[in-house]
C-alpha cells in the first residue's frame, strides 16, 4: 500500500535533513510570544505530520522539555503523529448537520471507504456551514448539502 | 463592462461559487468581483449584477446554468425564475436591523476605501478624541453584553482592564466559534474583517493595550487568510502599528490558529492555547481582565462583541441601548441553522421571538416536515419543543424558559429527530471535547453515554429500568455542581431538556 511505501522513503531520508528543516521553521518564529502552536502547524504543513525528532527539535529551539511539547501536541485533534493517508474525508457530526442526516452520512462514508486504506474518514464538529449541512471536507475542500453520492463522485475524480 | 459580484464566503464556495466566478470571468464584457456573503445562505451562490436599478440578484446559480442565464439576460438584470430582484430591496434583508452586519456583502472584504466610504473608522476616530474612561462609559451605556455566551457586560470588563496597573496589556478576540449552529463570527470575519480590526483597535487604545491576538479556529482557513490580509492592509494605511490613525498610540494585531479543540473557546483555555500550551481550563479567579495573557490584564471578547463597538462609538451607546428587551440591549446576529428552509444570518433587536425567527424568517424546516425541537445557544443549550417557541430572545427571558441565548445559534429539527440520540450525543461530545481536568466532566460524560445506551436498549416495563433514570439524573447533578467550567456544567442542560420534553423517545416512562 501507498502508506508502507512512504514510510520506507522516510527511513531512507537522512534524519538530520528533516530535523534541519524543522529547526529552521521553528526558528522563524523565535521572536514571537508563545509560538508553539504556530510552529507545530508550520512543521506539520512542511512534513505532513509531527515525528518524534520534530518534537525534540522544537523543544530544543524553544528551550522547553520534550514532555511539554509532547503534551501540547497530544491535546489537539489537528496534530498528527504519523503520515497522513492520501485522502482525507472529514464529516461534520455536530447537531446542525445531524438535523439533516449527518449521522447516516458518516456511517455510509465509513462503509464506502472501509476497503481503502489510503482514505481516512474522520468525524469533526462543525465547519461553520450549519445552514447548508450536511457538511464535509474532502481533501481540504469544504462542501455543503453533501450526499454519499457526492462523496463517491469526488472519489472517482481521484482515480483519474 | 458589466460588473458581476460572486461571493467568496466559504459556505458560498461550498456550493460552487468559485466555479460560477470562473465561468463568468471568461465572458466578454464582464468584470467579476468577489464580495462577502449577504447572509442569505440558502440562496448561495447569489450572483449580483450591477444595473441601472441597482444590484440585481440571481439565487442558487451553478456553473452549468451560467450560459442559459446569460441568454436569458442576466447581464441586464432580466426576469428569470432564479432572479430575486434588487438585492437591497429584498424583504429578508430590509426587515433586519443590521448594525454589526451593515457592511457585509457590499464590497470586496479587504477594500479599505469601500470600508471608509461606508462609515468605517468613525468609531475609532471618536474613541481617539475621548478620554479612555469616557469610551468605557459609552460601552457601559450601550448595555452590550458579551456575545460569546456568558453575557457579561462588555463595558464593565473594559473598565477593569483600564483601571488595572500594568506595563503590558493585551486584547484578545475569541474566534473559536465551536458551537454547532453558529457561524456569525466566521461570516463577519470573512465578509467585513475591518469591523473586527476597528473594534479591537478601539478596545486597545481605550484600555492601553499595545498587542492583540485573534484566536481563530483551524476549521476556518478562509477567515484566517482574510483577517491576515485585512491586518496587513490596515497596517499599511496607518490604522495599526506605531501610530494608530495618527494618534501616536501603538497597537499591533496578529491572528493565531487553533488546533481543533472545542474547549479552547472557553476563555482561559483559549489563553493557555495562545500561550502555546494544552488548552486546559484555568480556575477563576484570577479573571483574565486582571491576569490574562502572560499574566497581564487582558480584554477577552467574542468577535461579535468587538463588532458592535464601532457603531456604539460612532452613534453613541444610547443609540445601541435603544434596541432590545429588558436587560438584553442592542441587536443579536441570529444564526438560522440545521433543518431550516431559509438558513443564514439575521440581525435583529434582542427580544424578537424564537417562533418568529424559526417560522417567519426561517420559513420552517428545509424538509417541509413539522418542527419538533429547536436547540438554542449551542451544544450546551436546551432543546425547546415546538409548543414553546413563543419565548423572547433575551438573556433573562430565555433563562426563564430553561434555555440560553449563548452565541445566538438556532438549530432546527423536524419530527424525524430521535431526542434520546441527541441527548446521547451531548454526553458523547462532552466526553470527546472535555479538557480532562475534572472528573465529573471527563468520566461523568462517558458514564452518561453508557447510561443512555442502557435506557434505550432496555424495554419499558423491565425491572430496574427506573434506576437507570435515577442514575442519569445523578450524573447530571454531579456534572452540574462538580465541574470547573460550563463544558461539564451545562452538558446536562440539553440532556435534561430532552428527557423532560421528549420522554417518549427514551422508551416512555421510567417504569
Ligand atoms: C465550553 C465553552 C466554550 C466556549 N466557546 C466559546 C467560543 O467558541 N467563542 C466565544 O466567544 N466564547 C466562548 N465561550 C465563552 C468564553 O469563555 C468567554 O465568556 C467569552 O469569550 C468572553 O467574551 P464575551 O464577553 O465578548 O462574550 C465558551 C465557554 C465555554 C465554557
Ligand atoms: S468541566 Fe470539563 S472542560 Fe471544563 S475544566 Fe472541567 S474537565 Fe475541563
Ligand atoms: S454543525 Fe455541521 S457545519 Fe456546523
Amino acid at each position: 500500500m501507498a502508506r508502507a511505501g512512504r514510510q520506507q522513503t522516510e527511513e531512507l531520508t537522512p534524519r538530520s535533513a528533516r530535523a534541519e528543516v524543522t529547526r529552521e521553521v521553528a526558528q522563524g518564529y523565535a521572536g514571537e510570544r508563545g509560538p508553539l502552536l504556530e510552529i507545530l502547524h508550520a512543521v506539520q504543513a512542511e512534513h505532513g505530520y509531527l515525528a518524534d525528532e520534530d518534537v525534540s527539535e522544537i523543544a530544543d529551539v524553544l528551550n522547553l522539555s520534550v514532555a511539554e511539547v509532547h503534551g501540547t501536541v497530544s491535546f489537539y485533534h489537528d496534530f498528527r503523529r504519523r503520515p497522513a493517508p492520501d485522502h482525507q474525508v472529514q464529516i461534520c457530526r455536530a447537531e446542525a448537520c445531524q438535523s439533516v442526516g449527518a449521522a447516516a452520512l458518516f456511517d455510509a462514508a465509513q462503509d464506502h471507504f472501509a476497503h481503502r486504506e489510503d482514505v481516512e474518514v474522520r468525524e469533526v464538529f462543525c465547519f461553520g456551514n450549519c445552514a447548508l449541512g450536511p457538511s464535509a471536507s474532502i481533501d481540504g475542500r469544504l462542501r455543503a448539502r453533501v450526499t454519499i453520492d457526492d462523496i463517491a463522485a469526488a472519489e472517482s475524480g481521484w482515480s483519474r | 463592462m458589466t460588473t458581476v459580484w460572486v461571493p467568496q464566503d466559504s459556505s458560498a464556495r461550498a456550493v460552487g461559487a468559485d466555479e460560477v466566478a470562473a465561468v463568468l470571468a471568461t465572458v466578454d464584457g464582464v468584470t467579476v468581483r468577489r464580495n462577502g456573503t449577504r447572509g442569505m445562505l440558502w440562496r448561495e451562490p447569489l450572483v449580483e449584477v450591477e444595473t441601472d436599478r441597482g444590484r440585481v440578484g440571481y439565487a442558487g446559480v451553478t456553473a452549468e446554468a451560467v450560459p442559459s442565464l446569460l441568454e436569458a439576460g442576466l447581464l441586464v438584470g432580466s426576469e428569470h425564475e432564479s432572479c430575486i430582484g434588487v438585492v437591497d430591496e429584498d424583504p429578508w434583508l430590509t426587515a433586519q436591523d443590521r448594525v454589526s452586519l451593515a457592511r457585509i456583502g457590499l464590497a470586496e472584504p479587504t477594500d479599505l476605501s469601500a470600508y471608509e466610504a461606508q462609515g468605517g473608522w468613525a468609531g475609532l476616530r471618536r474613541a481617539l478624541e475621548l478620554d479612555p474612561a469616557d469610551v468605557v462609559e459609552e460601552v457601559v451605556a450601550s448595555g452590550l453584553r458579551g456575545r460569546g455566551g456568558a453575557g457579561f457586560p462588555t463595558g464593565v470588563k473594559w473598565r477593569t482592564v483600564l483601571q488595572a496597573e500594568a506595563e503590558q496589556k493585551f486584547v484578545a478576540c475569541n474566534l473559536d466559534e465551536g458551537d454547532s449552529g453558529t457561524f456569525a463570527d466566521r461570516i463577519l470575519a470573512e465578509a467585513d474583517p475591518f469591523t473586527l480590526v476597528e473594534g479591537m483597535t478601539i478596545a486597545a487604545v481605550t484600555v492601553g493595550a499595545t498587542e492583540g491576538y485573534i484566536y481563530c479556529r483551524s476549521e476556518y482557513p478562509d477567515a484566517v487568510a482574510r483577517l491576515r490580509d485585512a491586518i496587513a492592509v490596515a497596517a499599511e494605511h496607518g490604522y495599526l502599528g506605531d501610530d494608530v490613525a495618527g494618534s501616536g498610540r501603538s497597537f499591533r494585531l496578529q491572528v493565531r490558529v487553533g488546533a481543533g479543540a472545542y474547549i479552547c473557546g472557553e476563555e482561559t483555555s483559549m489563553l493557555e492555547s495562545l500561550e502555546g500550551r494544552r488548552g486546559e481550563v484555568r480556575a477563576k479567579p484570577p479573571i483574565p481582565a486582571l491576569r490574562g495573557l502572560w499574566d497581564s490584564p487582558t480584554v477577552v471578547n467574542n468577535l461579535l462583541s468587538f463588532a458592535a463597538i464601532p457603531m456604539i462609538l460612532a452613534d453613541g451607546g444610547e443609540a445601541y441601548a435603544a434596541r432590545g428587551v429588558g436587560r438584553s440591549r442592542g441587536t443579536q446576529i441570529f444564526q438560522l441553522a440545521g433543518n431550516i428552509a431559509r438558513g443564514g444570518v439575521y440581525e435583529a433587536p434582542l427580544g424578537v421571538s424564537l417562533r418568529e425567527l424559526v417560522e417567519d424568517v426561517g420559513g420552517g424546516t428545509r424538509s417541509g416536515r413539522p418542527v419538533r425541537a429547536v436547540q438554542v445557544g449551542g451544544p450546551l443549550g436546551a432543546y425547546l419543543p415546538a409548543d414553546r417557541l413563543d419565548v423572547p430572545m433575551g438573556y433573562e427571558e430565555l433563562a426563564e424558559a430553561g434555555g440560553m441565548l449563548g452565541h445566538g445559534g438556532l438549530v432546527v429539527f423536524d419530527d424525524t429527530v430521535d431526542m434520546a440520540r441527541m441527548a446521547r450525543f451531548a454526553m458523547e461530545f462532552c466526553a470527546v471535547e472535555s479538557c480532562g481536568k475534572c472528573t465529573p466532566c471527563r468520566i461523568g460524560s462517558t458514564r452518561g453515554v453508557e447510561t443512555i445506551d442502557r435506557i434505550t436498549s432496555t424495554p419499558a416495563g423491565t425491572e430496574g429500568r427506573e434506576q437507570l433514570f435515577v442514575l442519569l439524573e445523578d450524573l447530571c447533578a454531579t456534572m452540574t455542581t462538580g465541574s470547573l467550567c460550563a463544558m461539564g456544567g451545562l452538558t446536562p442542560v440539553p440532556v435534561r431538556s430532552a428527557l423532560t420534553h421528549f420522554p417518549e423517545d427514551f422508551g416512555g416512562s421510567p417504569r
